[in-house]
C-alpha cells in the first residue's frame, strides 16, 4: 500500500489517520457508557491499525517510475475482496434471518440476536457492504479504463474505500447494539451519516478529477450512471437523515420530519436508494462489462440516452407507491402510480439494449458463465421492473403491500439483478486487475452460476406464493360477512414457504462462498501471471476503450 | 410523424453529444432532472393544510411512553409490525378505523412500517391487559403457540434509563413536538411518576399530560421501573392519543346512511 506513495503522500496519509484517531478517541471518551463510546473505540482501533501499517513502511524507498503510465488497481483489489467479505456476511445473516422466520428460536438467548436487530444487518451488510464496495471498486476500474487515464490521486481512492467501509462497520455494529434511526436503508445514526457525507464528497471529487484527466473526448455511458449514483445518493442521504441528536455525546437522534411528511421523505429516499444505488450504479457496471466481455458494441447509443435520462427523471417521482391507501394525500399516490408505470419504458429500454447487444454473441453466452451471469441479470432486471410497475398500480398494491410479495420483488431485483450483475462484473474484472490470464477455475464459476440461479428462482417462487396466499387470506370474507381467517392462520400458512426460501438462500450463499474462494485463488495463483495487460493510452491508440460500432 | 420526430430528435442527440464532453455539465443536468419530482411531491406536504387534519384534543407522548417508543425502535418491532391501517374494508374490519395523518403528527420518525409479519398495531391500545403484554413479550409462544415473534424477556430485567429523558424531550421539541419547559425539566421524574398511582408524582403526570393518562404499574414489578414498563405503556397508548379517527369514521358512516336514505 505505502510503497507506491511518495514521502510527502505518506505524511499526508499519516496526518489524516491521526486526525481520525483523535476523533475516535474523543468519541470513546465523551460517549463512554453509550454505544457512541464503543464506536469511538472502533474508529480508534481501525485508524491505529492503519497508522501501524503505514508507519512500518514509512521510509521504504519512494517509487521512481512514472506512475501516470500505469493504472492504479491496488484499491480495486482491496475493494473486490471487501465486497466478497460483505457478501458472505450479508447473505449469511440474511439466511439466518430467513430461518428465524421459520423457527423463531433458532438464535442465541441474547438481545442482540433478535430478528429486529439482525434484519438491518442483512440489508445494510448486503446493500451497502457488498453492493457499495462492488460499486466503488468497479467504478474505479471503469473510470480509469474508459478515460484511458490513471486515478486522480494516490490517497483519495484509499480514503474513499476504507472510509466507506468504516461507515458500514459503524452502521452494522450499531444495529447489534440497538442503535438505529428506524428508517429503512438509512438506519445508521447521525455521526455515521455525517462521516458518510465526507467520504461521499471525496468520492465525487475523485470521479470528476479522474474524468478531467481523460484521454478520450467523450464520457462513456457507464460513467453517466456512476455519476448519477454518486450525486443523487448524496442528495437523498443528506435530506432523509436530517435529525436532531438528543445529545452530542450519545447516538440517539430524532428525525426532523414526522408523520406523513416523514413517510413521504423516507420513501422518496427509499425508492431512490433502489433507483440510484441498486439500479443506476449497477447499470453503469452493465454498460461497461457486458459489451466488453461480449466484445460487441452497445446495441443503440440513442436508447442509452433515452433510458438514462428517463431513469434519472422518472424515478424520483415514484416513492409514493410505497404509501398507497395510507394517510398520504391521494394526488401524491396517483402521481407515484402514474410515473411508476411510465418508468417501465426507460427500464425496458436499458434491459433491451443490453440483450440486443448480446445478439450475435449467443454462443459466448452459452460457453462463458461470466457473460451468462450478466445476461441473466439483464433478464431479471427486465422482470423485476415489470413486476415493480405492476405492483405500483393501486389495486394490485392493495393485495401485495405488507406481504411477502414485496419481499419476493425485492429479491428478484436484489439477487437476480444486483447480485448477479455484480458477480459477472467481478469475474470479468478480477483477472484484469490481478494481471492474470483467466480466473483460477472456470468450473467453479459454472458452479456458482447454477447455484445462484437455482437459489434465486426458489427464493422468488416461494415468496410469490406466500405473498399472494397471505394477501388473499387477509381479505377473504365468509358467508356471514366476517373475516374468514385469523391473523395467526396466515402466519401458520407461511411456514413451508419460509423453509423453502431459506433453502434457496442457502444455495445462493454457498455459490457466493465458492466465488470468494475462486477470486482468492486467482489472486494467489501466480502461474497465470501476465505482466503488462493494459495501461493508459491516447485515444488514437490501437484498440478502443470499449467496443465501438464500425 | 416519424420524420417530424426525427427532426426533433437529431438536435437533441447532437446537443447530448456535446454535453458528454463536460463532466460538470452532466452532473448539473443529473441534479436538475432528479430534483423536479421531489420538489413537486414533497414540498407541498409541508404547506397544504389539508395534508394533516386538526385534532385539538391530541396530546403528546409522556416521557415513559416516549421511552417505550424508543425501545420499540431499538428492537426493530417496526420491521414486523405496521402502524398504518389502510382505507380498505378488510383492514378496517380487522384492525379498526383507518389511520389519519394527524395521528402520527408527533411521531419522529413515523413507524408506519412496510411489512406485516405480525398484525398491525396502530389501534392496539386497550386491546389486551398489561399482564397479557408482559407474558407475551417474555415468551410469545407461551401465549400464542405458533407465533414467530422473538422473545423479549430481558426487558423485564432491565432498569429503564431515565437520566437522558429531558435531553430527548428537548430534542423532540426542537423538531416540533410541543413539550413545555416544565415537561422537559420533569421528564425523568414523570417517567417514574407514571408507574406510581395515588402518589404526588403520579398526580403531577396527570396535571401535565391530562386526566386520561394511564397511571399504573405496567409490568407487575412494583419495585423497579423497567424497560418493560415503558414498552407496555407505549403499546397501551397506541391509537389513543386522539379519538379523531373514531369520530371521523362515525361521521363517514352517518353520511353514508343519509346518502342511502
Ligand atoms: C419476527 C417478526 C416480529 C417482531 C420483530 C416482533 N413481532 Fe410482535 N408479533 C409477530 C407475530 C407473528 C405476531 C402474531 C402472533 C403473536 O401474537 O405472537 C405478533 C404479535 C404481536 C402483538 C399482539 C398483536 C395483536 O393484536 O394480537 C404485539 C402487541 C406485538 N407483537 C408486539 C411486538 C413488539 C412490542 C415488538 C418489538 C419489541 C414485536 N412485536 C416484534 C411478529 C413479530
Ligand atoms: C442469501 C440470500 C438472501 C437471503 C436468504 C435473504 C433473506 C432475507 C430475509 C429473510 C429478509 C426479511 C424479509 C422479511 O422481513 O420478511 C430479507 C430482506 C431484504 N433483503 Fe435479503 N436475502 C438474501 C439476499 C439479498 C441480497 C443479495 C440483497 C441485495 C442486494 C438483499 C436485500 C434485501 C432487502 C432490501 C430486504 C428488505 C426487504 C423489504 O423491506 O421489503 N437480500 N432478505
Ligand atoms: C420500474 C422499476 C420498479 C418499480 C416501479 C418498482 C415498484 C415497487 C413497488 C410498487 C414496491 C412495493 C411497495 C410497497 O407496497 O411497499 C417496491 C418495493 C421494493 N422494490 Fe421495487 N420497483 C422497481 C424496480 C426495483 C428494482 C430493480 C429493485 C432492485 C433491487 C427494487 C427494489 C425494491 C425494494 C428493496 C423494495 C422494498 C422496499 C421496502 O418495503 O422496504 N425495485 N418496488
Amino acid at each position: 500500500m505505502a510503497a507506491k506513495l511518495t514521502f510527502a503522500e505518506r505524511q499526508v496519509a499519516l496526518l489524516i489517520l491521526v486526525v481520525i484517531a483523535l476523533v475516535g478517541l474523543a468519541m470513546a471518551a465523551l460517549g463512554a457508557g453509550d454505544a457512541m463510546g464503543v464506536h469511538g473505540f472502533i474508529v480508534l482501533i481501525a485508524s491505529l491499525g492503519l497508522i501501524f501499517v503505514l508507519g512500518a513502511s514509512l521510509d521504504a524507498p519512494a517509487p521512481t517510475e512514472d506512475r501516470s503510465r500505469e493504472y492504479y488497481d491496488d484499491p480495486i483489489k482491496v475493494g473486490i475482496v471487501l465486497a466478497m467479505v460483505w457478501a458472505v456476511i450479508g447473505m449469511g445473516v440474511g439466511d439466518w434471518v430467513a430461518w428465524m422466520l421459520a423457527y423463531p428460536d433458532l438464535r442465541f438467548d441474547a438481545a442482540w440476536s433478535s430478528f429486529g436487530r439482525m434484519r438491518p444487518v442483512h440489508t445494510t451488510g448486503i446493500i451497502f457492504g457488498f453492493g457499495g464496495n462492488a460499486l466503488i471498486a468497479t467504478s474505479m476500474h471503469v473510470m480509469q479504463r474508459t478515460s484511458r487515464a490513471r486515478l486522480a490521486g494516490q490517497i483519495a481512492p484509499w480514503f474513499v474505500l476504507l472510509g466507506y467501509n468504516l461507515f458500514v462497520v459503524l452502521a452494522v455494529t450499531g444495529y447489534v447494539m440497538g442503535v438505529t434511526q428506524s428508517k429503512e436503508y438509512a438506519e445508521a445514526e447521525w455521526y455515521a451519516d455525517i462521516w458518510l457525507v465526507i467520504v461521499w464528497v471525496a468520492y465525487f471529487a475523485l470521479y470528476i478529477r479522474t474524468l478531467a484527466r481523460r484521454n478520450e473526448p467523450h464520457i462513456y455511458v457507464a460513467n453517466w450512471y456512476y455519476l448519477a449514483f454518486i450525486l443523487v445518493v448524496a442528495v437523498l442521504h443528506i435530506v432523509n437523515n436530517l435529525a436532531v441528536p438528543a445529545s452530542f455525546t450519545a447516538a440517539k437522534s430524532y428525525s426532523l420530519f414526522s408523520g406523513v411528511q416523514d413517510a413521504m421523505t423516507q420513501w422518496w429516499y427509499g425508492h431512490n436508494a433502489v433507483a440510484f444505488f441498486l439500479t443506476a450504479g449497477f447499470l453503469g457496471m452493465l454498460y461497461y462489462y457486458l459489451p466488453k466481455r461480449a466484445q460487441r458494441p452497445i446495441y443503440s447509443y440513442r436508447l442509452s440516452i433515452l433510458s438514462f435520462w428517463g431513469i434519472v427523471f422518472f424515478y424520483i417521482w415514484v416513492g409514493s407507491h410505497h404509501l398507497h391507501y395510507t394517510a398520504l394525500p391521494h394526488w401524491v399516490q396517483t402521481l407515484g402510480m402514474t410515473f411508476s408505470v411510465m418508468l417501465l419504458v426507460p427500464s425496458w429500454a436499458s434491459a433491451g439494449n443490453a440483450l440486443m447487444t448480446l445478439n450475435g454473441a449467443w454462443h459466448k453466452v452459452r460457453d462463458d458463465a461470466t457473460l451468462r451471469f450478466m445476461f441473466v441479470a439483464a433478464v431479471f432486471y427486465g422482470l423485476s421492473t415489470f413486476e415493480g410497475s405492476f405492483m405500483a398500480i393501486r389495486p394490485v398494491n392493495s393485495l401485495s403491500h405488507y406481504t411477502d410479495w414485496t419481499v419476493g420483488h425485492v429479491h428478484a431485483g436484489a439477487m437476480g439483478w444486483v447480485a448477479l450483475i455484480t458477480f459477472g462484473a467481478i469475474y470479468a474484472a478480477t483477472p484484469i486487475i490481478w494481471r492474470r490470464e483467466t480466473m483460477y477455475s472456470w468450473k467453479l464459476v459454472e458452479w456458482h452460476f447454477w447455484l445462484a440461479l437455482a437459489g434465486t428462482v426458489i427464493y422468488i417462487f416461494a415468496m410469490w406464493n406466500s405473498g399472494i396466499v397471505q394477501g388473499l387470506m387477509w381479505r377473504t370474507y365468509n358467508e356471514a360477512g366476517t373475516l374468514q381467517y385469523s391473523f395467526m392462520d396466515t402466519v401458520e400458512a407461511m411456514h413451508p414457504y419460509y423453509i423453502a426460501r431459506a433453502i434457496g438462500g442457502l444455495l445462493f450463499l454457498i455459490g457466493a462462498i465458492i466465488g470468494f474462494y475462486n477470486i482468492w485463488m486467482t489472486a494467489r495463483d501466480v502461474r497465470g501471471e501476465v505482466h503488462t495487460l493494459d495501461h493508459p493510452t491516447g485515444s488514437e491508440a490501437g484498440e478502443p476503450a470499449v467496443p465501438v460500432a464500425e | 410523424m416519424i420524420r417530424w420526430l426525427q427532426k426533433l430528435y437529431y438536435p437533441i442527440q447532437a446537443g447530448h453529444y456535446r454535453l458528454e464532453r463536460h463532466s460538470m455539465g452532466l452532473a448539473l443536468g443529473i441534479i436538475f432532472a432528479a430534483s423536479i419530482g421531489g420538489f413537486v411531491e414533497i414540498a407541498p406536504l409541508f404547506t397544504i393544510d389539508e395534508t394533516v387534519e386538526s385534532a385539538p384534543d391530541m396530546r403528546v407522548y409522556t416521557p415513559l411512553e416516549q421511552a417505550g417508543r424508543d425501545i420499540y425502535v431499538r428492537e426493530g418491532c417496526y420491521l414486523c409490525h405496521s402502524q398504518m391501517i389502510r382505507t380498505l374494508a378488510d383492514e378496517v374490519d380487522r384492525y379498526g378505523p383507518y389511520s389519519l395523518a394527524v395521528e402520527s403528527q408527533y411521531d419522529h420518525p413515523m413507524l408506519w412500517g412496510s411489512k406485516r409479519t405480525g398484525p398491525d398495531l396502530a389501534r392496539l391500545g386497550g386491546k389486551y391487559s398489561d399482564d397479557w403484554h408482559v407474558a407475551h413479550l417474555i415468551d410469545p409462544r407461551a401465549v400464542v403457540p405458533k407465533s414467530v415473534m422473538p422473545h423479549y424477556a430481558f426487558l423485564a430485567d432491565t432498569p429503564l434509563e431515565t437520566a437522558s429523558l429531558p435531553a430527548r424531550l428537548a430534542a423532540l421539541r426542537a423538531v416540533g413536538v410541543p413539550y413545555s419547559d416544565e415537561m422537559i425539566e420533569n421528564a425523568a421524574r414523570d417517567a417514574l411518576g407514571q408507574v406510581r398511582p395515588d402518589s404526588d408524582r403520579g398526580d403531577e403526570v396527570l396535571e401535565r399530560y391530562g386526566d386520561d393518562t394511564q397511571i399504573r404499574n405496567f409490568d407487575g414489578d412494583t419495585q423497579r421501573l423497567t424497560e418493560m414498563d415503558a414498552l407496555v405503556a407505549y403499546l397501551q397508548i397506541l391509537g389513543k392519543l386522539t379519538d379523531v379517527a373514531q369520530v371521523t369514521e362515525s361521521a363517514a358512516i352517518e353520511a353514508d346512511m343519509e346518502a342511502v336514505q
